[in-house]
């Protein structure tokens, strides 16, 4: 099969990102590394709710007067919102529509951005009260943590704008498309993970 | 690519390996680099045994002891038996299958690349003042407490390496999983196509926790953090855990695909079936997966509870039964067999009471009243050696004879092959099995020097000589390779003559596409049946001769692997030298530039032509 064949909406399959070999290949090794990475973020998590309050004699952050629920909760609205246009962006994949694809990541890359530039807002606004990352064993645990996340977003945005840079003259086929479902795939996981960290970390730690 | 066959200089040939895609080159890579490994190793092991060979020696100084002991575990588990395992994988796996290649042959370098790097920089310690001395396990509060860079090169060594066998556990699932011929149904997968399928999977959950755990020991001592440091609110125990949850699973990772080599061999020496295959196959995913319950039995004496403990030693009891359902059937493949004493079936049958002797042994440390008597003792080392030569060494030696042929389309001497075995199964006993009496007599493990007149000193020379034995086998082994390199006399296919796997069915040598056509696989043992019923090719086909479509050479691993290595440095130095952080940032430009370049070039490979492979000199390599 020549990948760099023209489809039409007609023509194109239902599931272009495992039609062939190399797209299956990818789509079940990606799924696979997402386990490993849930593995990852599960040891950051337990290691964080170990140490989470322990410091120094004498520390005086807590996660109670250390967190703003307003600001995560935009936060979070703006990467579940950055998860739902990824759906709309491979949902036009689908249809082979790749204007309206790039549209919707371009959406989603933005409120990705905004998302990173409040998370830095947020660290920096720490790092300003004392809560440095060497602070107290609280301190590392969370940067650690939160950070490992942050860093996800980095290399989300940089693979998403990648791919719409790459292929913005040549449209879809059947060699990116599994390229571009993976980008989305990788996205929704990284919102996944924000939706536990903005459970344990910020709710459990101000309300519980 | 060129597609006829011709003499290449060493240049073109470094060249090819340094590019190479095909995981049988990847596999001699691995071969070669794990076996330089191995021997760095045995030689660590014979300076701590000359050390201990009398009491209050002063062969080497405390400090050195302590580097030698760290360095041998970790060079043996991390550079040696890990690497080998993943050779003899990438060697015979995707050929048992019917596969042309693994499913992602760009990260089977890649993955090759990554441990060779991170393996060179661990070993760089030795000569940028003094290698980790914490011991393999290299415990927080000890580590953290570690003057100079040895546990530096230690984090960052295996940090980088870690990720090179994480992505190839995830190309073995996906090759595994997607990749196999027309009729390889899973339950028609040779057993070490499944101990494989199953490490894999150990590597894809265990090996995240270790580079947790290493990221905060880097973190500690490197970048201000205090994940282990008690006075910041730390707590050492997370170390512990985050290893050990990765370190029980390990030792299955490594033992595992050394169980399914000698399944393949104990059914080709017997020229009988394997005995029990199905109960085989549930063992092996039994033993993967209780293997992830029972880490904190390397924890007993840390205060974890009488419940924390109860729970955890009966969970390790229970991994005694699927293992006793291995052995046995091992012993019912051979029971009323037509029997060929090759080297490989005597370490194969010398590998069961070996063996054995390490599981009861472990059964005995898995009750955790006794493990607090036995802890930190040379019982411990014995046990864990029992196991791992015992198992995994053996194995390695096993396969490398058996496999030769595969992989190299000659033979390693018998005879010589026979002095190895004798040599080292011999200076394996005489050095371990004292060294339980050892333990019970109270010597503690990790000692750099013991006072004279404890009952210690003739057993701790025994156990020395014996690993002269060990060393001498070693060294014959050497020589049989080169021999056998230099004789260059080819055996061809099947070599054995009682092959039953799809492996020994391709023409030697493998054509680099390995297959011409798809085979269809028709039962267990396929090629045992095709041979069976008078079928000369030793292949039925699935599909008519076609063009096939191979993977493009990449220099692109090698960059993104030697970046990662050059960052390390600069992490290493951070806050040390000036050119530090430079340095740091240029690795890892080096490494994502390179991973850039390698996501906007297409990349599609290449075709080889039907009319080619038609042609009876066209196709080969």
């Amino acid at each position: 099969m020549d990948l760099n064949t023209k489809y039409t909406p007609q023509s194109w399959p239902d599931h272009p990102e495992n039609t062939t070999l190399e797209g299956k290949n990818k789509f079940t090794g990606f799924w696979l590394f997402l386990g490993g990475e849930t593995v990852t973020f599960a040891s950051l998590f337990a290691t964080y709710l170990a140490l989470k309050n322990k410091g120094p004699s004498g520390m005086e952050f807590t996660t109670q007067d250390l967190f703003e629920l307003p600001l995560v909760f935009i936060m979070t609205m703006l990467l579940l919102t950055s998860s739902l246009t990824s759906v709309y962006a491979m949902y036009h994949m689908k249809n082979y529509n790749f204007k309206a694809m790039q549209a919707w990541l371009m959406v989603t890359v933005i409120l990705g951005l905004a998302f990173l530039g409040f998370e830095i807002y947020e660290f920096n606004h720490y790092v300003h009260l004392g809560f440095t990352f060497g602070q107290s064993a609280f301190s590392s645990a969370f940067f650690i943590l939160v950070g490992t996340h942050g860093a996800h977003v980095v290399v989300g945005l940089g693979w998403i704008i990648l791919l719409m840079v790459r292929n913005a003259k040549r449209g879809l086929n059947l060699y990116n498309a599994p390229k571009f479902y993976l980008a989305s795939l990788y996205w929704h996981f990284i919102d996944v993970v924000w939706v536990f960290i903005f459970t344990v970390v910020y709710l459990m730690g101000v309300v519980g | 690519m060129s597609s006829i066959a011709q003499k290449k200089g060493f240049g073109a040939t470094l060249w090819d390996y340094l590019t190479t895609v095909d995981h049988k080159k990847i596999a001699i890579l691995y071969l070669i680099t794990g076996g330089l490994f191995f021997v760095i190793g045995g030689i660590e092991a014979m300076v701590i045994r000359i050390q201990l060979a009398q009491p209050d020696s002063d062969f080497v100084s405390a400090g050195l002891f302590n580097q030698m002991i760290t360095m041998h575990g970790t060079t043996m588990i991390f550079l040696a038996a890990m690497p080998l395992l993943l050779g003899f994988m990438n060697a015979v796996m995707p050929l048992q299958i019917g596969a042309r290649d693994v499913a992602f042959p760009f990260l089977n370098s890649l993955g090759f690349w990554l441990f060779f790097f991170g393996g060179i920089f661990l070993n760089l310690s030795w000569f940028m003042g003094g290698a980790p001395d914490a011991g393999w396990t290299s415990y927080a509060s000890l580590a953290l407490a570690s003057p100079g860079h040895g546990i530096d090169f230690y984090t960052l060594g295996l940090l980088i390496s870690g990720f090179g066998t994480l992505i190839g556990g995830i190309n073995f699932l996906v090759t595994i999983i997607n990749m196999r011929a027309p009729g390889m149904t899973y339950m028609r997968m040779p057993l070490f196509t499944w101990t494989t399928f199953v490490a894999s999977a150990l590597i894809l959950f265990a090996f995240p926790p270790l580079t947790v755990g290493m990221v905060f020991m880097m973190v500690d001592r490197m970048f201000d953090g205090n994940f282990f440091d008690h006075t910041m609110g730390g707590n050492t125990i997370i170390w512990e855990h985050l290893f050990w949850i990765f370190g029980h699973p390990e030792v299955y990772i490594l033992i595992l695909p050394a169980f399914g080599i000698f399944s393949e061999i104990f059914a080709t020496f017997s020229r009988k079936r394997l005995f029990g295959y199905s109960a085989m196959v549930f063992a092996t995913v039994l033993i993967g997966f209780l293997g992830f319950m029972v880490w904190a039995h390397h924890m007993f004496t840390v205060g974890l509870g009488p419940t924390a403990n109860a729970i955890f030693s009966v969970a390790t009891m229970a991994i005694a039964v699927p293992t006793g359902v291995k052995i046995f059937n091992w012993l019912l493949t051979i029971w009323g067999g037509s029997i060929k004493f090759t080297v490989a079936m005597i370490y194969a049958v010398a590998f069961i009471p070996t063996f054995t002797a390490g599981g009861v042994t472990g059964i005995m440390l898995a009750s955790a009243p006794l493990d607090y008597q036995l802890h930190d003792s040379y019982f411990v080392v014995a046990h864990f050696h029992y196991v791992i030569v015992g198992g995994v060494v053996l194995g390695l030696l096993a396969g490398l004879h058996y496999y030769w042929p595969l992989m190299f389309n000659t033979m390693l001497s018998e005879a010589l092959g026979k002095w190895t075995f004798w040599l080292f199964f011999i200076g394996f006993h005489l050095t371990f099995f004292i060294q339980h009496f050892l333990g019970l007599l109270g010597m503690p493990r990790r000692v750099f020097t013991f006072g004279a007149n404890q009952g210690w000193d003739l057993y701790n020379l025994i156990s020395s000589i014996g690993a002269i034995g060990m060393a001498l086998g070693v060294a014959v082994l050497v020589v049989n390779i080169i021999r056998t390199i230099v004789k260059n006399e080819k055996v061809g296919r099947d070599p054995w003559g009682d092959g039953r796997t799809l492996e020994w069915a391709v023409p030697q040598p493998v054509p680099f596409y390995n297959f011409k056509q798809t085979p269809l696989v028709r039962g267990l043992d396929t090629f045992w049946i095709e041979k069976q019923e008078g079928n000369k090719e030793g292949m039925t086909y699935a599909e008519p001769v076609g063009d096939i479509h191979m993977p493009n050479n990449s220099f692109i691993p090698v960059v993104i692997s030697f970046g990662l290595f050059v960052a390390a440095f600069g992490a290493l130095y951070n806050g040390e030298q000036p050119w530090a952080v430079p340095v740091l940032i240029l690795g890892l430009v080096i490494t994502f530039g390179a991973m850039i370049v390698r996501s906007l070039k297409d990349d599609h490979g290449y075709h080889v032509h039907k009319e080619d492979l038609m042609d009876e000199k066209g196709g080969k390599h």
